[in-house]
């Protein structure tokens, strides 16, 4: 009984486990550069766009293990437009608003060629892909075009103050990034002591222990978290947007009807239909969304590199597809979670940063995420493989 | 007495946390068509692929003798080399192949590098006529029928030059018709000298067919029956084995509830094919049901029931639709939306529930809920304590056999899963509910159990039609009955008046006279 739980345990955390391991491989070869403050704080800023693909990959490919390849292509047409206006001298904030509505006007317009010619999403995004990174340079006519907006580039995660300013004052250490660190700690722990209580009352779970273990164990990390940062130069902007995103997406998996179907629709897409969902609008809403956070990803990106240029967003498709996939994403669909994606975008960060910190061969680098990838879903098919 | 071809020992199983198999013995005869029964989970296809080797040699205990030798089958490929055959029940035949490529598909004819494609079709077509399949081997399989389908995977087991063939519910997709032709076809081959195990639900074929049937129960062997008695064997004798008790009544009484108004009306109701729009699938139809009622419709496969009963769930099948439909005396326009069907109470419990039915890879709470999340929601906010809660209920309602709600779909018995997919349909209230083939599939006690909860729909004044390819059923749950041939409603008879005879009476004059 025993033996089976650890097994289970393993089973349950096989990717959280090999987060930990990483982390502690690259604190030894790295001599514990790899969790430096300014370190953890580059994670988060440079993965601003993993993250927020990866949470609109999900939804893809939960309606049936379809991906969006545009997306690194919409991400360099939204964030030049994005650039242009803003040069332009044309407001900030119409110059954002543009940019999402461009991002979710090439979503659903992916998804019609999808839902009503019936050609498959592979298809529609592969050719999305090639058409906005040609539309990208067009709009750029092939310049970089600096984006020098400062109210810009400190809200949305680039420049040198794209901080949240510290109240106290301190010197050295920015005390209101550790007081939000407990503070959000202290709400996750209320609300699963809360959620077990009425677990328990309703006959749902017998012991709550595990769930309450499990919330002090993450308060712990967020705690941490907060305190690293704290000694750099406190939370990064970015990291408001990229919780906010996170926050939103995994409410809307896990409790919203929408939710629910974009589940069914990949689990069983007939039976979905027949049970009275519009499984086309599920589609649509996959898409139109993955959109709509290419645009958010736009902005992320131009303002961390203060210009936006032809070749920005190569490969963030790829980026965020596989975030999913170590995070536990079925490639059949309707099976995967956001906290698998924020620990599949993780690990990915932090090998980069791990092996760019040792100084390794940029080439090399690339084949190890490779493998890393390979591995991460092979573990995942073993450890669920049904022994039969 | 003849020769033992096959002997199966001691035979044990265990899977981590459970024993499949224990001490099961099994004795096959030269030449004859043995049977084996059980109700689903009892093991008999633990059984047989243990002796195909699927469970390889080592992951056993006890002993397998083909033959007078001790075999030690490591996969399939081995137990094939020795003539042992087996035909699963899911068809393993690729659609866009034509037949003879599936005869050889892993069993090419010609060389590695170079397929002979003339001695394949030629071979091909040689075992095709032994089946009695007129077809040509250069046919794709996804332009016949099932039946036929069936029959391709008996020549592709011919092919394999078989010497004992095992066929694992052949005829579960069968209608009536096909069926008999399939037995009749096992029974010719018996004459040749073949030997045969099925595995099969249907009890009137195991005494039709069978010259001594094993009785398997809870991973046991209970008995060996003989049928070669002058009268063939009674189902109630073999059921009495599968269950552990007389089952004295297989269909459950009635309560005596009066029949209310006509609920649901569909007149002069006309639907095409979908990708054929020429071709007429349901031709003029005309039904009623009415409140706590049970209308059973009988036809063969292919007669347009499911077809039927589709398009009146929200035209969720063909195009071309004339006809009207009324509830409770008013006409109703729909649209083609299931969820237009849904909000006019009616609900459709689909045939084909890994299909069209469950959502497997999910859990029982999360079907039981598809149909009606509204109902368990705050605006769009799922309150997952109530989906629980209601989950729960139907659990113990339908007798559900499962540790928790949390349990996924996909790896409930099957008659587990019917009952999420009822207890699915139930909790989206309909008062109009249309049952396509309820007990496909699933054991006797089942069975029963499915009964019963019709029973109590009728009870509660809903209105059901249940549509079935089994005529005991159709005749023992009825109060009525519709006959569908070919598109056409031919005939319609209270259950007092029905027998089998003439209901395949009026089928058969309907097939002659149009």
């Amino acid at each position: 009984m025993k033996a089976s739980s650890i097994g289970a345990f393993f089973k349950k955390y096989t990717m959280v486990l090999a987060l930990v391991a990483v982390a502690i491989l690259f604190s030894v070869t790295t001599n514990g550069k790899v969790l430096y403050p300014q370190n953890l704080n580059n994670l988060i800023s440079q993965n601003g766009y993993v993250f927020t693909l990866a949470a609109g990959m999900l939804l893809c490919i939960l309606t049936g293990g379809n991906i969006d390849l545009a997306c690194g292509s919409v991400v360099c047409f939204a964030g030049a437009i994005g650039a242009v206006m803003m040069s332009n001298g044309i407001n900030m904030w119409l110059a954002v608003i543009a940019m999402l509505l461009v991002g979710l006007a090439v979503g659903a317009f992916q998804r019609y060629w999808s839902a009503w010619v019936r050609i498959p999403p592979f298809i529609t995004t592969l050719a999305g892909m090639y058409a906005f990174r040609g539309l990208a340079n067009v709009v750029l006519q092939g310049y970089a075009v600096p984006v020098e907006n400062v109210a810009f580039l400190n809200i949305f995660g680039g420049g040198a103050d794209c901080y949240i300013p510290d109240f106290f004052h301190n010197a050295n250490f920015n005390m209101t990034c550790l007081v939000a660190a407990v503070i959000v700690a202290v709400i996750a722990v209320l609300m699963t002591v809360r959620k077990v209580a009425v677990q328990k009352k309703m006959g749902i779970i017998k012991s709550g222990t595990a769930d309450l273990i499990k919330s002090v164990i993450i308060a712990a990390v967020i705690i941490w978290f907060g305190w690293k940062l704290a000694n750099y130069k406190g939370i990064p902007s970015v990291l408001i947007w990229i919780a906010a995103v996170l926050l939103i997406y995994n409410y809307i998996t896990t409790k919203t009807a929408v939710g629910r179907h974009l589940y069914a629709v990949g689990g069983n897409e007939k039976a979905t239909r027949l049970s009275g969902v519009n499984t086309n609008k599920v589609f649509f809403f996959a898409y139109a969304n993955m959109g709509l956070l290419s645009g958010l990803a736009a902005i992320l990106t131009i303002a961390r590199l203060s210009s936006s240029q032809p070749t920005y967003g190569q490969g963030y498709e790829m980026d965020a597809i596989a975030a999913c996939f170590i995070g536990g994403a079925s490639a059949y669909g309707g099976i995967g979670k956001i906290s698998g994606v924020i620990i599949g975008a993780t690990l990915m960060g932090l090998i980069n940063q791990g092996m760019s910190i040792m100084g390794m061969d940029s080439n090399y680098q690339k084949v190890i995420k490779g493998l890393v990838l390979l591995l991460a879903v092979m573990f995942d098919v073993l450890s669920k493989r049904e022994k039969k | 007495m003849a020769n033992i071809l096959l002997e199966m020992k001691s035979i044990t199983k265990t899977f981590p946390g459970v024993k499949a198999l224990d001490n099961v013995n099994l004795q096959v005869e030269e030449g004859e068509i043995h049977a084996l029964v059980g109700e689903n989970g009892a093991g008999k296809s633990t059984l047989m692929k243990v002796l195909s080797g699927i469970h390889a040699y080592g992951s056993y205990e006890g002993d397998i003798i083909y033959n007078g030798q001790v075999c030690k089958f490591s996969n399939i490929k081995d137990s094939e080399k020795l003539g042992i055959v087996i035909i699963h029940q899911e068809l393993a035949l690729v659609p866009e192949m034509t037949i003879g490529e599936n005869m050889y598909l892993g069993n090419e004819r010609g060389k590695k590098f170079a397929i002979d494609w003339n001695t394949t079709y030629a071979e091909a077509d040689k075992y095709l006529k032994m089946v009695g399949l007129a077809e040509s081997s250069k046919v794709q399989i996804k332009d016949i029928g099932t039946g036929k389908q069936q029959l391709v995977e008996i020549a592709k087991a011919l092919a394999k030059q078989a010497k004992l063939l095992i066929l694992d519910e052949p005829t579960s997709s069968l209608n009536e018709e096909d069926s008999r032709a399939l037995l009749d076809l096992m029974l010719e081959f018996k004459k040749q000298g073949m030997t045969m195990i099925i595995i099969t639900h249907k009890l009137n074929e195991v005494a039709y067919v069978a010259d001594r049937i094993t009785v398997i129960r809870d991973g046991t062997t209970i008995e060996t029956l003989d049928n070669h008695g002058p009268e063939p064997i009674s189902e109630a004798r073999i059921i009495k084995g599968m269950v552990g008790r007389e089952m004295t009544n297989r269909f459950p009484a009635r309560e005596n509830v009066p029949i209310g108004d006509i609920n649901l009306e569909v007149d002069d109701w006309t639907v095409h094919h979908p990708l054929y729009p020429e071709r007429k699938v349901v031709d003029g139809v005309s039904i009623n049901v009415r409140k706590g009622e049970v209308v059973g419709i009988y036809g063969l496969m292919g007669a347009g029931r499911t077809e039927l009963a589709m398009s009146i769930f929200g035209k969720s099948y063909g195009t071309g639709f004339s006809g009207t439909l009324k509830i409770d005396g008013k006409e109703v326009k729909m649209k083609k939306s299931v969820s237009e069907a849904i909000k006019h109470k009616i609900a459709y419990v689909t045939e084909d529930r890994k299909g069209n039915g469950l959502v497997l890879p999910q859990s029982i709470k999360v079907n039981t809920s598809l149909a009606n999340l509204n109902s368990i929601s705050n605006g769009m906010v799922i309150d997952q304590d109530k989906e629980y809660a209601v989950a729960e209920e139907y659990r113990q309602k339908l007798r559900t056999k499962t540790p928790s709600v949390e349990q996924l779909v996909g790896n409930l018995s099957g008659g587990n899963q019917q009952k999420v997919l009822l207890a699915k349909w139930m909790f989206a209230e309909p008062d109009i509910l249309i049952l396509d083939e309820p007990t496909r599939g699933i054991d006797v006690g089942a069975k029963y159990e499915i009964y019963c909860i019709i029973n109590d729909l009728a009870a509660a004044g809903k209105s059901v039609i249940m549509i079935s390819s089994e005529l005991p059923e159709v005749i023992g749950m009825s109060d009525r009955i519709y006959v569908m041939n070919e598109g056409k409603m031919v005939s319609e008879m209270p259950a007092s008046e029905a027998t089998q005879e003439n209901i395949m009476a009026a089928i058969l004059k309907s097939g002659r006279g149009a």
